[in-house]
């Protein structure tokens, strides 16, 4: 791997390791939802330096070159991330359904109180 | 009502933008079962449709947001299984059910000859026939229920229902399929043991001409049929 290339790659992975940390730090980001970019960030990290590795890994998965295990890497990670966001909206789906039900009822109860305590 | 044991039902309408219409409807429920409360879930319309059916004189529960015909239901079944509802029957707000077979349909499940009744348009002679590709997709769903349940139903979408207690507590939990409760449904309450009858029931074209099944929606309708019971089919029975 060229030198230019290996800078790039560490960088960026230090960025989004940092920037990953910054956001759970400011509590912009959920610890549950950081631990995903974090060990990518680092896992990233380590085949780039420990180039033998990601050579080996490369021959153990029977990729042709180098960068394009690092980009399956890369995919993987991305679908791992959607299918977590996809099941956490599914469940919120069902929370804030939930909780809009029991809003309804209880603004019906509480609209029943007011009416009978008018009446008597 | 028929066993006169102080048994309490109520009439569950869902409405969503039938401000028009709530009120006819409701009076007329109110002929055909005079004993019953009626419940109208309002299901986040953005006419006068609460208003109407509060000034109409029922109990009104009003969705913050609209959310769609399957949670307007459920919340109708949560309210009755809170206050001790014995039995519920339901019936849509845009006038395609005719009311006055709302009796019918509850005296099975009084009576306790049966858990679960669906009335079904296809049995009954004077209602309307649907558009062909409907009456093609339901002909198709009707085999797979009718096999699946091993009860005859001819009209698996009828959300003209009565039913009783246990039911109403089993469809409370969140495994109440709650975009489209039909087919899987009836499989559902089938394999947690419940008896399944179907009746025949008038129904009439929507007189407002709208229908949740139109547009892109039956492909979806479909897809999400076929995977829902066949998800169904793999879960573990409970109750």
């Amino acid at each position: 791997m060229p030198l230019q290339q290996k800078i790039f790659a560490l960088t960026v992975c230090m960025i989004v390791f940092a920037f990953t940390i910054e956001l759970v730090r400011r509590r912009r980001l959920r610890e549950e939802y950081s631990v995903l970019w974090l060990a990518t960030s680092a896992i990233m990290f380590v085949l780039v330096l420990k180039y033998d590795w990601l050579v080996a890994l490369t021959g153990l998965i029977g990729a042709g070159l180098p960068t394009t295990t690092l980009f399956i890497g890369a995919i993987i990670f991305l679908m791992l991330i959607a299918v977590q966001f996809s099941i956490k909206v599914s469940k919120l789906t069902d929370q804030v359904k939930n909780l809009a039900q029991e809003n309804a009822l209880l603004r019906g109860e509480i609209e029943n109180v007011s009416r009978e305590k008018g009446e008597s | 009502m028929v066993n006169g044991e102080n048994l309490k039902t109520l009439i569950l309408i869902p409405a969503y933008n039938e401000g028009e219409g709530i009120a006819r409807v409701i009076a007329r429920v109110r002929q055909a079962v005079p004993d019953a409360d009626i419940l109208v879930v309002n299901d986040g319309s953005r006419d006068e449709t609460a208003a109407a059916a509060a000034s109409a004189g029922v109990i009104v529960v009003s969705h913050p947001f609209n959310m769609g015909y399957g949670v307007a239901i459920q919340t109708g079944y949560k309210y009755a299984f809170r206050h001790g509802y014995d039995f519920l029957a339901q019936i849509d707000a845009d006038g395609q059910h005719d009311p006055e077979c709302i009796p019918m349909l509850l005296a099975p499940v009084i009576a306790g000859e049966t858990d679960f009744v669906i009335g079904s348009r296809f049995l009954e002679a004077g209602s309307y026939t649907p558009p062909l590709p409907r009456r093609i997709a339901m002909g198709f769903f009707r085999k797979l229920v009718s096999f699946l349940t091993g009860t005859a139903i001819t009209d698996s979408t009828s959300g003209f229902q009565a039913f009783n207690r246990e039911v109403i507590r089993y469809f409370t939990r969140d495994s109440f399929p709650c975009d489209y409760p039909d087919a899987d449904m009836l499989i559902t309450i089938h394999r947690a043991g419940f008896r399944i009858r179907e009746l025949p029931a008038r129904m009439f074209v929507s007189p407002s001409g709208r229908s949740m099944h139109s547009g892109w929606k039956p492909f979806y309708y479909m897809f999400k049929m076929m995977l829902s019971i066949f998800v169904t089919l793999l879960r573990r029975r409970e109750r």
